[in-house]
């Protein structure tokens, strides 16, 4: 396990690498620079040039960002001034991190519920609603959603606020908007998992030795059909997170969403970069740690990979 | 005469599919004393284990029903009992050892905690108390080195120890009765011989019976005081190992003893195979199941179910063979598998 898990580690960091590199090169391939968009003397843009390094060589601007960024300094801005790109993230990255950890704490805990809700009650009328709750989660995209919240629980009903992030008020509609989606996917997931493990051999051993229903179902039933719900957790952590950016839009939340559009409109190349490089290292960070425990949940993995 | 401890009575089982009922058993009748080994033999699909699972109501149901008759354990019937007191049976009364240890054991549990399981929920036996009697009857049945292997997962375990647990399992709670279905069928020769011994063995040791499930008569001739042979979700010859054996009655028995590869003895028959496939269970024809492939059939073999007509010594067949109209036939003499084994 310790092997696998140092072996992990380095081909993450691998990723990382490639990643910063590829989004180095593609930003500046984007038409025009930083300064293009704002009107300055040729001696001050000139200036600014020299002060960002961009008089260099790219190849040895690249080599400077990396050394900076090996001990995770990731530059000043280009656009706010005075601001490092470091001092943005933290203070955006905690609204978008609260978000996406409401979103998917949600997703996760009423998704599995209803799958196992629906597939226990299979063919009965609440596995119906259960059913059509997961096609409609699954077929509407979170912008949509959010706005149909926004509009019925905020504007018709006036039940919640509909924008900004100040109390637990404030982020029941966003994060049930950004969730939902996966909300579907995971109740679709679990309820096809467990309706197959309601047939498994196992379970008729365990009604064989007398045990209750309801420890079947903890024991035998859960603890398998989730198996294959840990593994998407990865890929379901990715989607919530890039999903922040459209509900953080709808909902006027000041997190990490709306200076990763704005600093892309102005091609503000530290701040692009530097948030790739933040988002690039949670998400691999996420994968590693759900592989991780999917070994933890899962014995016969956890042997195999010695 | 002591009271049998499984009698079942005309017992018939079906199942509602969306091709119509699947009578899978027929007006079976069947029963076990206590401590006694009764061998249950038949090809795959005749309604075995759908028999032996109404023992502890194992069958799911819906789409399961009785269709009739009754299953008696200890003078009570089993479908007249609710969900409680089934469970209270459930691994005390009767223990059930499956086909398959890969699939029948939770692969996500160690073995330890599986067989503890038993107890889960039994009032009057402590977690501690369990544990050691879990592992007491694990050191039983043939495992060494308790500690550490009540501590794996199945995976870790070979096939035939996985077979011991699985026997643990259905030991640990003291039942009376064992119902055993084709225990050894997924393991090789060597295992299947020590898994059969350890059978019989613990069977001398507590006195439990055992109902043995099996298509292999090999398996039947080494362990059985008693056979049933089912056919097409009937009974159709039951009588003593002897009987069945060397004074086969049934044209159907006399079929699968002649399917029986017999080595190293002095029998030179041909092997030969049962020609033809079980009957439709949607619709069973009305006379004898075994009609359209009876080498003897007449014509009321398929108009009307022969009746059961009783032989010396508790051996009894269906077959209208044994009518007083019906011309004397005489079934190829065959040679017990009990000499090749
Ligand atoms: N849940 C079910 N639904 C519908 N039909 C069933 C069900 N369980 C069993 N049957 C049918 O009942 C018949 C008897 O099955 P059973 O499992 O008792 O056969 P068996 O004698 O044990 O055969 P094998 O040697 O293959 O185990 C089969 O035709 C099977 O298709
Ligand atoms: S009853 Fe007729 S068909 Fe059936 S086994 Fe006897 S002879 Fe054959
Ligand atoms: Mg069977």
């Amino acid at each position: 396990m310790g092997r696998y898990i140092l072996k992990r580690i380095l081909i993450s960091l691998a990723t990382l690498l490639v990643l910063v590199t590829v989004v180095f090169a593609l930003v500046r391939l984007m038409p025009g620079d930083p300064f293009s968009s704002e009107k300055m003397t040729p001696q001050v843009r000139q200036n600014l040039e020299r002060y960002y390094g961009f008089d260099k060589p790219v190849l040895e601007q690249y080599l400077t960002y990396m050394g900076r960024l090996v001990r995770g300094d990731l530059g000043y801005s280009m656009k706010y001034a005075n601001v490092t790109v470091n001092e943005i993230i933290a203070k955006a990255f905690p609204y978008s991190a609260d978000l996406g950890l409401r979103a998917l704490a949600i997703a996760v805990s009423v998704g599995l519920t209803l799958g196992v809700v629906s597939a226990l009650n299979r063919k009965k009328p609440i596995d119906a609603v259960c059913v059509v709750v997961a096609i409609i989660g699954t077929s509407i995209p979170d912008f949509i959603m959010g706005y149909v919240l926004q509009y019925f629980f905020g504007i018709r009903w006036g039940l919640l606020p509909i924008a900004q992030y100040k109390g637990f008020a404030y982020t029941i509609l966003p994060s049930v908007g950004l969730g939902f989606y996966t909300l579907a996917l995971v109740s679709r997931l679990m309820r096809s998992s467990m309706l197959e493990v309601v047939q498994q051999d196992y379970v008729k051993t365990a009604r064989a030795k007398g045990a209750s229903r309801f420890r079947i179902v903890r024991k035998h039933m859960i603890r398998n059909a989730i198996l294959p719900i840990v593994t998407v957790l990865g890929p379901i952590t990715a989607s919530v997170l890039t999903g922040t950016f459209v509900i953080e839009s709808i909902f006027a939340i000041p997190g990490m969403g709306k200076f990763y559009v704005s600093s892309v409109q102005s091609l503000d190349y530290t701040l692009v970069l530097g948030m790739t490089v933040f988002f690039g290292a949670f998400l691999v960070t996420a994968n590693l740690i759900v592989d991780v425990l999917y070994g933890i949940v899962d014995p016969r993995i956890r042997v195999a990979r010695g | 005469m002591p009271e049998a401890i499984l009698d079942v009575q005309d017992l018939s089982y079906s199942f509602r599919t969306y091709g119509g009922e699947v009578q899978a058993v027929r007006g079976v009748s069947f029963e076990v004393m206590p401590g006694e080994v009764v061998g249950i033999v038949g090809e795959s699909g005749c309604g075995k284990s759908v028999t032996a699972q109404c023992a502890l109501r194992l069958n799911p149901e819906p789409p399961g029903f009785r269709r009739g008759g009754r299953m008696l354990y200890k003078g009570e019937d089993v479908f007249a009992k609710g969900e409680r007191e089934l469970r209270r049976m459930r691994g005390a009364e009767i223990g059930f050892v499956f086909q398959d240890p890969m699939t029948y054991l939770n692969p996500t549990m160690r073995v330890g905690a599986q067989v503890e399981e038993v107890f889960a929920g039994r009032p009057g036996v402590s977690r501690r108390e369990a544990r050691s009697r879990a592992d007491e009857m694990l050191a039983l049945v043939g495992i060494s080195d308790v500690a550490r292997r009540r501590e794996q997962y199945p995976h870790e375990l070979s096939g035939g120890m996985k077979q011991r647990v699985m026997i643990a399992m259905a030991l640990v709670g003291r039942p009376s009765l064992i119902i055993a279905d084709e225990p050894t069928t997924s393991l090789d020769v060597t295992i299947e011989a020590q898994i059969l011994e350890l059978l019989d063995d613990l069977r001398r040791k507590l006195g439990t019976a055992i109902v043995l499930i099996t298509h292999d008569l090999g398996v039947i001739a080494k362990m059985c005081d008693r056979v049933y042979v089912m056919y097409g979700g009937k009974v159709v010859e039951s009588g003593g190992a002897e009987d069945i054996f060397y004074r086969t009655a049934h044209p159907y028995t006399a079929g699968l003893l002649g399917s029986v590869a017999r080595l190293e003895t002095d029998c030179d028959e041909e092997l030969k195979a049962i020609e033809g496939t079980p009957p439709d269970l949607f619709s069973p024809p009305p006379g004898c199941p075994f009609a359209a492939r009876c080498d003897y059939a007449m014509r009321v073999c398929r108009e009307s179910p022969a009746p059961e007509y009783r032989l010396e010594g508790g051996h009894r067949v269906s077959c209208w063979l044994r009518h007083e109209y019906a011309e004397p036939v005489e079934l190829p003499a065959r040679c017990a598998p009990e000499a090749a084994v």
